[in-house]
C-alpha cells in the first residue's frame, strides 16, 4: 500500500509529527488551551512507538521531567502556553545552565494574568530574553505556517543538541489551532545518547548540575554560556525576506502577525508603496544582519507588527542601533490585526512622516 | 547480607571526592553528628553490596544534601528545590532498567515539592525516595520546616512553632501509604545502633524494590541537625527518640512489594518504516490525477465562514473543504472556533483557499461565502460577508429576516429536513456541501473545473470518511441531494 507525506494537520499536531520525525522519545506536559492538541496527539502517537508520554501534575513537574529525560540521554519535548511557560521558567534556567538539550513549544494565548485563550504574542519577552533567573538565553524559533510548525520543531531538536541548550518553538493560538496542508519530511535516524548524558552505556559516573559555589567558577560558566550565545548569534539567524530588494519601508513581523503583514505588503504595493517584510524565523538569535542590510539598502522606516505591547520593537531598534524610526503596529488581548488595519496605520505613519 | 556496618569508606563512595571544590577531598561537607552523613554511608554501602553501582542514578535535592553527587560513585543529577521526584520520573521513564534514587530533605519534599512527591508516589514510579526529616531547614540556617515539632524554636518560629498559626507537623509516611500504587513505606531513625541497623535494612529493601522494578518505595529517616537545633550529640538523639518519634512513629507503613508484578515499560521503537506507517496516511488515488483547478477566482484568497450549532458537523464541513483544497493542491487553511467559544453549543470555522499566499486563516472580514446552519449564525456573521458575497443557509433551521442579505447572492435549502429524509440527520452538513458545490459552479468556476467538480468533491468526502465506507455512501448521497435541491433566493439589490 502506498503512503503519502502530504497531509492536513493542525499546527499543534504538526509540532508533534515533527517531534516524532526528529526522533523525540519523551513528551511531558500539562493541559492548557490553546496548546492541548500537542498533548492529545502525543498521548496517541508516542506510546504507539513505545515512546514516553506523561501528563504531569503541573508545568513545573513537566519541565523537570524534561530535565530528567534529557539528562538520561533522550530527545524530549514539552509544550504549554503563557501562564504554563511562566511556571516552567525555573526549570528552564536549570536546564540551560546544566546545558541540556530540550524542545519547548509555547502556543501563546492572551495575557497577562489568566487573560484569554485567543492568540497573542506577549510571551516574547519571557521566552526570547531568557525569562527565568540568571543570564541565560534559549534559541527561539518562530514558525509562520503549519509546515513550519513541523519543520522548525525538527530543526529545534538539532539546534538543541548542537548547542546543548533549550530551544523554544514560539507560536500562537491561531497557528496552533489552524489546519493547513504540509509535506512531512523523512524520519531522522535515532540520535544516540550523548557522551555527557546519564545513559549507563556512555558513562558510569557522569553528573549534571547547575551549582557553582565558587564565584570564579560560576563566572567562568557564565562566560562559557555567553560565548555559546555569541556563536548562536553569529551562525543561526534565520529570516524570510519578502519584497525587500527595493523596499523603502519594512514590516518586521513573526508568526501569525507576519502573514497579515505579508498580505499588507501586497496591498500597499498595489497602492505604490515600496514596502517589504522581514520575517524572523529565529527570534533568538534576532535576525540583526537582515535588518542592518535593510538599512543599508535604503529602508527609511520600519514597522514592528506584533500582537503584544511593543516587545519585539526593542529588538528591532537594537538591531539597527536606532538608525531609523521604528513604528509600532500592534493588537493585544487576543485580537489579530487585520490587513486593512495594518495598511491604514502604515499609511498614517508614512503620510505623517512626509 | 552481613548485618555489620563495615568500618572505613564504603565502596559506593568515590575514593577521593574530586568534585568537592577546595582542599578537602577526603571528607564530606556535613557537620559532625549530621544525619545526612550517616545515611550517605548506609546508601553507599548498600549500592556496593547490592552490586548496582552501574545501575544507580542519584537525583540530589536542594538542601544540605545538594552536594550528594560529590560522593556517590554513580551517575547523578542535581535538581531544583523540591523537583527531584519529577526529574527522577523523567529518568526512570527514559531508562527503566536504572535504579533511581530521589534523595530529599523535609523542606524539599514536604513543602516546596510536596505535590511532586505525592504525584510520583501515586503514579507508582519505579524509584526509591530517601527522605531526611530533620525537622528543620538545615541548609538555609534553621528555619521552620513542615515537620518542625509543635513548640520547637527555629529562626522563623522564634517563640516555638505555634500550631494554630502554622499547622501541625506533616506526616509523610502516613500520607503516602494511603495511596494504592506505592509498594513500600517505612520510617526509621538515625540514632541508636538498633535504629541504624533497621535503617540499613530499609535502605536495602527499598533499593531491592527498585532493582526488581516493583515501583515506588519511600524511607523516611528521622535525622539530627545538631547545628541548627543547637544540641549536642546526646541531646540530639534524645530529641529524636523521645520527641520526634511521638509525632513520627517508627515502623513499616506499607510493604506489598512481594505481591506486585515488576513494572514493564514498552521498548522504544526506532524503526523508520513504523514511524512512517504511523504518521503518513494511505495514499488515495484520484481519478483526476493531479488535476489543479484553473478558475481564476482562486488566484487570490477566497474566504468561507461556516457556522451553526455544535453537533451539526460545521467543523467537519469545513474540514471536507480543506481536504478538497489539499487534494487539488490549493493553499488552504482551516481554523475552528475553540475553547469557551465552543461552549453554549455554537461552532464555526473559517476556510480560506488560494493559489498564492494565505494571510489570515480567520475569515474575520470580507468573506466571500457564508454558510449558516442556525439562526444565531446569520445575525453574527452576515456583517462580515462582503457586498456581492454568497450566503447559503439551511432553511429548515434558519429563517432569513425580512430585508436581510440584500447586498448578497442568497441560496437556501432545507438541509436538515433533507438529511432526515435520507435517514441521517448528521448528513445535513454534506447536504450543505452539495449546495456549496452548486453555488461554486454557478458563480465561481470555469468550465474545466465545473466538469471535474463532482469527482473532486466526492473524493474529498471519501477521504473524510476513509475508514467508514457506509458513512461515505450516505454522505455522497447527501451531497448529491444538496446539489440538486438548492434554491436560488435572491441577488444583490443594489
Ligand atoms: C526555589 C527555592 N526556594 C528557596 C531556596 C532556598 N533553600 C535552599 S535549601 C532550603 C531548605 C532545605 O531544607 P530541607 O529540605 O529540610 O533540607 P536540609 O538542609 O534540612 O537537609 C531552602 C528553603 C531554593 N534553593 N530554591
Ligand atoms: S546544617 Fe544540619 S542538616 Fe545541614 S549539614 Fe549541618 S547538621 Fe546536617
Ligand atoms: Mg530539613
Amino acid at each position: 500500500m502506498n503512503r503519502t507525506n502530504r497531509v492536513l494537520l493542525k499546527g499543534n499536531e504538526a509540532a508533534v509529527y515533527g517531534a516524532l520525525l526528529a526522533g523525540c522519545e519523551c513528551y511531558f506536559g500539562y493541559p492548557i488551551t490553546p496548546a492541548s492538541e500537542i498533548a492529545h496527539a502525543s498521548a496517541r502517537l508516542f506510546p504507539a512507538m513505545g515512546r514516553v508520554f506523561i501528563q504531569a501534575e503541573c508545568e513545573i513537574a513537566s519541565i523537570n521531567m524534561v530535565m530528567g529525560a534529557s539528562a538520561a540521554g533522550k530527545r524530549v519535548m514539552t509544550a504549554s502556553s503563557g501562564l504554563g511557560i511562566s511556571l516552567k521558567q525555573e526549570g528552564v534556567s536549570y536546564i540551560a545552565t546544566a546545558e541540556l538539550p530540550c524542545v519547548i513549544v509555547d502556543v501563546m494565548r492572551g495575557g497577562p494574568g489568566l487573560g484569554n485563550i485567543s492568540p497573542e504574542q506577549a510571551d516574547y519577552n519571557q521566552v526570547v530574553k531568557g525569562g527565568g533567573h540568571g543570564g541565560y538565553r534559549c534559541i527561539v524559533l518562530s514558525p509562520g505556517s503549519v509546515q513550519e510548525m513541523c519543520d522548525l520543531t525538527m530543526l529545534a531538536f538539532d539546534l538543541a543538541d548542537k548547542y546543548r541548550t533549550p530551544v523554544y518553538v514560539l507560536t500562537d493560538g491561531m497557528i496552533g489551532q489552524m489546519m493547513e496542508k504540509l509535506e512531512l519530511p523523512e524520519p531522522r535516524p535515532r540520535r544516540m545518547p550523548p557522551a555527557w548524558s546519564l545513559d549507563r552505556n556512555v558513562s558510569a559516573d557522569n553528573w549534571i548540575s547547575s551549582i557553582y559555589m565558587d564565584p570564579v567558577d560560576l563566572e567562568e560558566t557564565n562566560r562559557r554560556l555567553n560565548r555559546k550565545y555569541d556563536e548562536i548569534r553569529e551562525k543561526e539567524q534565520l529570516v524570510e525576506e519578502f519584497m525587500m530588494d527595493d523596499a523603502e519601508y519594512a514590516f518586521v513581523a513573526y508568526g501569525i502577525a507576519s502573514r497579515m503583514a505579508r498580505s499588507a505588503v501586497d496591498e500597499l504595493r498595489k497602492q505604490g508603496v515600496k514596502i517589504g517584510l522581514v520575517r524572523p524565523k529565529t527570534l533568538f538569535p534576532f535576525p540583526e544582519n537582515a535588518l542592518r542590510k535593510a538599512v543599508k539598502n535604503g529602508v527609511k522606516q520600519f514597522f514592528s507588527v506584533e500582537m503584544s505591547n511593543g516587545q519585539m520593537i526593542d529588538d528591532v531598534r537594537l538591531a539597527i542601533e536606532c538608525a531609523r524610526p521604528v513604528a509600532l503596529i500592534n493588537r493585544m488581548g487576543g485580537n489579530v490585526p487585520t490587513v486593512e488595519e495594518i495598511v491604514n496605520r502604515t499609511m498614517d505613519v508614512i503620510k505623517g512622516g512626509k | 547480607m552481613s548485618e555489620k556496618i563495615k568500618l572505613g569508606r564504603p565502596a559506593g563512595f568515590f575514593d577521593v571526592f574530586e568534585r568537592r571544590p577546595g582542599a578537602i577531598k577526603k571528607n564530606m561537607h556535613y557537620c559532625p553528628g549530621c544525619g545526612h552523613g550517616v545515611l550517605h554511608k548506609l546508601i553507599a554501602e548498600a549500592i556496593a553490596d547490592l552490586g548496582i553501582t552501574h545501575r544507580v542514578v542519584l537525583a540530589a535535592p536542594v538542601g544540605c544534601a545538594v552536594f550528594a553527587y560529590y560522593y556517590f560513585k554513580c551517575r547523578s543529577i542535581q535538581c531544583a528545590h523540591g523537583r527531584a521526584p519529577a526529574v527522577a520520573t523523567g529518568l526512570t521513564r527514559s531508562n527503566p532498567d536504572d535504579v533511581i534514587i530521589s534523595y530529599q530533605g523535609d523542606g524539599d519534599l514536604a513543602s516546596i515539592g510536596f505535590n511532586h512527591i505525592l504525584q510520583a508516589a501515586n503514579r507508582g514510579e519505579n524509584m526509591t525516595v530517601f527522605f531526611v526529616n530533620n525537622a528543620i531547614y538545615g541548609m538555609t540556617g534553621g528555619q521552620m520546616a513542615p515537620t518542625t515539632l509543635p513548640g520547637q524554636k527555629t529562626q522563623t518560629s522564634p517563640l516555638g512553632r505555634d500550631v494554630l498559626e502554622t499547622g501541625y507537623p506533616i506526616r509523610v509516611c502516613e500520607m503516602i501509604s494511603q495511596f494504592d500504587a506505592p509498594v513500600y513505606v517505612e520510617r526509621c531513625a538515625l540514632t541508636s545502633f538498633k535504629n541504624i541497623m533497621a535503617a540499613r535494612r530499609a535502605v536495602r529493601k527499598a533499593l531491592q524494590n527498585s532493582m526488581d522494578k516493583k515501583g515506588f518505595s519511600l524511607v523516611e529517616f528521622l535525622s539530627g541537625c545538631p547545628v541548627n537545633l543547637k544540641m549536642n550529640a546526646h541531646d540530639m538523639s534524645e530529641f529524636i527518640e523521645t520527641k520526634m518519634t511521638k509525632f513520627f512513629p517508627l515502623g513499616v507503613y506499607l510493604d506489598r512489594a512481594a505481591e506486585r508484578e515488576p513494572i514493564v515499560r514498552a521498548e522504544m521503537n526506532y524503526d523508520a518504516d513504523k514511524i512512517k506507517s504511523l504518521l503518513y496516511p494511505e495514499e488515495i488515488q484520484s481519478e483526476l490525477g493531479d488535476y489543479k483547478c484553473s478558475s481564476p477566482v482562486f488566484d487570490k484568497e477566497c474566504r468561507v465562514k461556516i457556522s451553526g450549532f455544535g453537533g451539526q458537523g460545521v467543523l467537519s464541513l469545513g474540514y471536507i473543504l480543506a481536504i478538497l483544497g489539499k487534494q487539488r493542491n490549493f493553499n488552504v487553511s482551516w481554523l475552528p472556533s475553540y475553547g469557551p467559544e465552543m461552549r453554549g453549543g455554537t461552532a464555526n470555522c473559517s476556510v480560506v483557499f488560494s493559489k498564492s499566499h494565505i494571510g489570515s486563516p480567520e475569515a474575520a472580514e470580507n468573506c466571500d461565502m457564508l454558510v449558516c446552519m442556525n439562526q444565531p449564525s446569520v445575525e453574527k456573521f452576515l456583517p462580515i460577508l462582503k457586498a456581492g458575497g454568497v450566503l447559503v443557509y439551511d432553511s429548515s433551521t434558519v429563517k432569513l429576516p425580512e430585508g436581510a442579505a440584500k447586498d448578497h447572492y442568497v441560496y437556501g435549502l432545507p438541509a436538515s429536513d433533507l438529511a432526515n429524509h435520507l435517514g441521517d440527520l448528521r448528513a445535513a452538513n454534506t447536504v450543505m456541501l452539495g449546495a456549496i458545490a452548486a453555488v461554486m459552479a454557478d458563480n465561481f468556476l470555469d468550465d474545466a473545473d465545473k466538469a471535474n467538480l463532482d469527482t473532486a468533491m466526492i473524493e474529498a468526502v471519501r477521504e473524510m470518511f476513509a475508514k467508514k465506507a457506509k458513512a461515505a455512501d450516505i454522505n455522497i448521497e447527501a451531497y448529491k441531494t444538496g446539489k440538486e435541491k438548492i434554491e436560488f433566493k435572491s441577488v444583490p439589490k443594489a
